[in-house]
């Protein structure tokens, strides 16, 4: 999807990182993967394996102990001032925890409204809550909730608002963090048909996070496979799903629960002992 | 109009349910008259819609909410929970009923440690310290967390989401309640953990007839976890019924468009999910 001499939208290369307090376990150790303008790669593997870490020091939250990020060809661990947040704001990103990610000082028509103004995209105030109004008419939200403070809605509702702040600005990457996993069916088949169109009409590339091996299925063309703070499998999606490299992987996709009752529980038996979970960090 | 095909009292007998919020417009009703049993042992799946009222009506069962206006009867036990005292109310949670909060990270004390969080429901009940500590790393193992003798001692922000949502679930569980309300508990677990954390609470249902019932918006999990489901929206129960029935032939059209509205592996990649879209009318429980 690169088109020949423009550079990804998203490199990384070779990030490591580790955390005080755990005795030379890297939660990222030694990741490399590229994005390309539009393209969606999906990064999925056991609870930490270093995902949201390794997507924390994508979106310069968290300073990588080594490696680059490069983005649009641009080093950004080295960038500073004005040009580095001009990148930034290609990049935004919907975090993990819908419920601490908003302040829950600020009305829905701030929360999605503050880029608008921040990036000086719409300084004028009424055109500015249109623009709101619109951006929350995308995710299935409206007018009626521009003054409501996070409090007061449910635990998708809330997802929503934090993926229409991180649209607001209208980045050329980003990165969500198991952005659907607390959204019921009906409104996760609406977001995800709104990434594919975001895709499609403007361009947006992803970065995306998720156990739903479906979901990952259903919108990436290229997946990841993290264990253990490594990626151990890239590929494309058919690859991935049908013939998967890693062992581990495997193990995944034969994990996948099926909306099949009987199946469900014929399955069971076989898939029950998974005693003595093996450990990311303490392989090492 | 409530159904109730499971044999004896009930552990848990929700009639008439309603919850409404104050509103500058007036009170809006979000709970609109639930009825829904769960036997001990029970394993009962609550699926629906986002904003339905699933979350409002778990926490009403534990008295969580101060803004809430509630009507109907929440017996647990045979005792009515909204006519309890506050006093009574706190000896319910923990032993009583234990719940998993759909939010892990807003649910724990980022100043405490991960351990004296999951230990508490233990301490205040007189059991001493080093018993506590023993039980919350054996239970925290069985949860997969690695190394949990180590990471007891870790503070939430240490761990990953889905370590965190396992302390959640740890928390809940650890005083064994009679009653489990689940909340959307492994919703940042990857596939295998959460096979192993379903294991745990039909464990704790078959040997200690702990009650379960289970809120998820995962169909799959549903699937193999739950004997009978009830299908929420707009503050109502628009259908319930035993697992095999419910996937095989929905009677109602809500249900049928949610079991269409999930990605398979199987599918053609980026095929339109095209559920329709909950009109977001004011006052309407979106
Ligand atoms: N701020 C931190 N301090 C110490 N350790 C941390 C910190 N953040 C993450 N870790 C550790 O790094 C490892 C990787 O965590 P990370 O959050 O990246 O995992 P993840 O793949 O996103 O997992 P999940 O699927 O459960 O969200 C874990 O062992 C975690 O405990
Ligand atoms: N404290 C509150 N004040 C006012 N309205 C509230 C409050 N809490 C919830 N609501 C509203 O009640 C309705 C039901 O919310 P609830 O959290 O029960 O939904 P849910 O079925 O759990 O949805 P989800 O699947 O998205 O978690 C929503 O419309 C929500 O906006
Ligand atoms: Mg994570
Ligand atoms: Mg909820």
């Amino acid at each position: 999807m690169n088109t020949a001499g423009e550079p990804p939208i998203l490199e990384a290369r070779n990030l490591v990182k580790t955390f005080p307090g755990q005795a030379g376990t890297r939660a990222v150790d030694d990741v490399s993967f590229t994005v390309g303008r539009g393209e969606a790669l999906g990064l999925v593997g056991e609870s930490g394996s270093g995902k949201s870490t390794t997507a924390r020091c994508v979106a310069g939250l968290v300073r990588p102990d080594s490696g680059r990020v490069l983005i649009g060809g641009q080093d950004v661990t080295r960038a500073r001032g004005r040009a580095l947040r001009a990148t930034r704001r290609r990049v935004q990103m919907v975090f993990q925890d819908p419920y601490s990610s908003l302040n829950p000082r600020m009305t829905v028509a701030e929360l999605v409204g503050e880029g608008l103004y921040v990036h000086g995209i719409e300084p004028d105030r009424a055109r500015r809550r249109d623009r709101t109004v619109q951006i929350l008419e995308t995710v299935g939200l409206g007018a009626e909730h521009l003054d409501r403070y996070p409090r007061s809605f449910s635990g998708g509702q809330r997802q929503r608002i934090a993926i229409a702040r991180a649209l607001a600005v209208g980045p050329d990457l980003l990165i969500c963090d198991e952005p659907v996993a607390s959204l019921d069916v009906s409104v996760q088949a609406q977001v995800l048909d709104l990434f594919c169109d975001l895709r499609e009409k403007l361009g947006l590339a992803l970065l995306f996070i998720a156990h739903d091996l479906a979901v990952v299925h259903h919108l990436c063309g290229r997946v990841a496979v993290m264990n253990s703070g490594r990626v151990v499998e890239l590929g494309g999606r058919e690859q991935v799903y049908t013939a998967p490299e890693h062992p581990y992987t495997r193990a995944l996709l034969d994990a996948v629960p099926v909306p099949d009752p009987a199946a469900e529980r014929a399955r069971a038996g076989a898939l029950r002992p998974v005693p003595a979970h093996h450990d990311p960090e303490e392989t090492r | 109009m409530s159904a109730h095909p499971t044999q004896g009292s009930p552990l848990l007998d929700i009639r008439g349910l309603t919850v409404s919020y104050p509103t500058p417009q007036g009170p809006a009703q979000v709970v609109r008259g639930v009825d829904l049993a769960v036997a001990p042992g029970e394993r009962v799946a609550l699926v629906g819609e986002s904003g339905s009222g699933k979350s409002v009506t778990a926490r009403s069962v534990l008295r969580l909410d101060p803004d809430a206006r509630t009507g109907g009867r929440i017996l647990l036990e045979g005792e009515d929970v909204l006519e309890m005292t506050p006093r009574e109310v706190r000896r319910v949670r923990g032993a009583r009923a234990g719940l998993v909060f759909q939010d892990p990270l807003a649910s724990l004390n980022p100043v405490k440690t991960v351990g004296w969080q999951i230990t508490q429901p233990l301490r205040i009940r007189g059991v001493g310290r080093r018993e506590a500590r023993r039980r919350a790393v054996d239970l925290l193992g069985r949860l997969g967390v690695a190394d949990p003798d180590r990471r007891f001692d870790d503070h939430p922000h240490q761990f990953s989401g889905g370590m965190r949502q396992r302390v959640v679930i740890a928390i809940a569980v650890i005083a064994e309640p009679r009653l489990l309300i689940a909340d959307e508990p492994t919703t940042a677990l990857d596939v295998r953990v959460q096979a192993q954390v379903l294991e745990l609470m039909e464990d704790l249902a078959r040997e200690r007839g702990m009650a379960v019932l289970l809120i998820t918006h995962d169909l799959g999990i549903v699937a193999g976890f739950a004997r009978r489901v009830a299908v929420m929206r707009h503050g109502l129960i628009v259908e319930e019924a035993d697992v095999d029935r419910l996937y095989a032939s929905p009677s109602h059209p809500y249900t049928r468009s949610l079991l269409d509205a999930v990605p398979r592996i199987g599918d053609a990649p980026g095929r339109r999910l095209g559920a329709p879209v909950p009109a977001t009318t004011e006052g309407e429980a979106l």
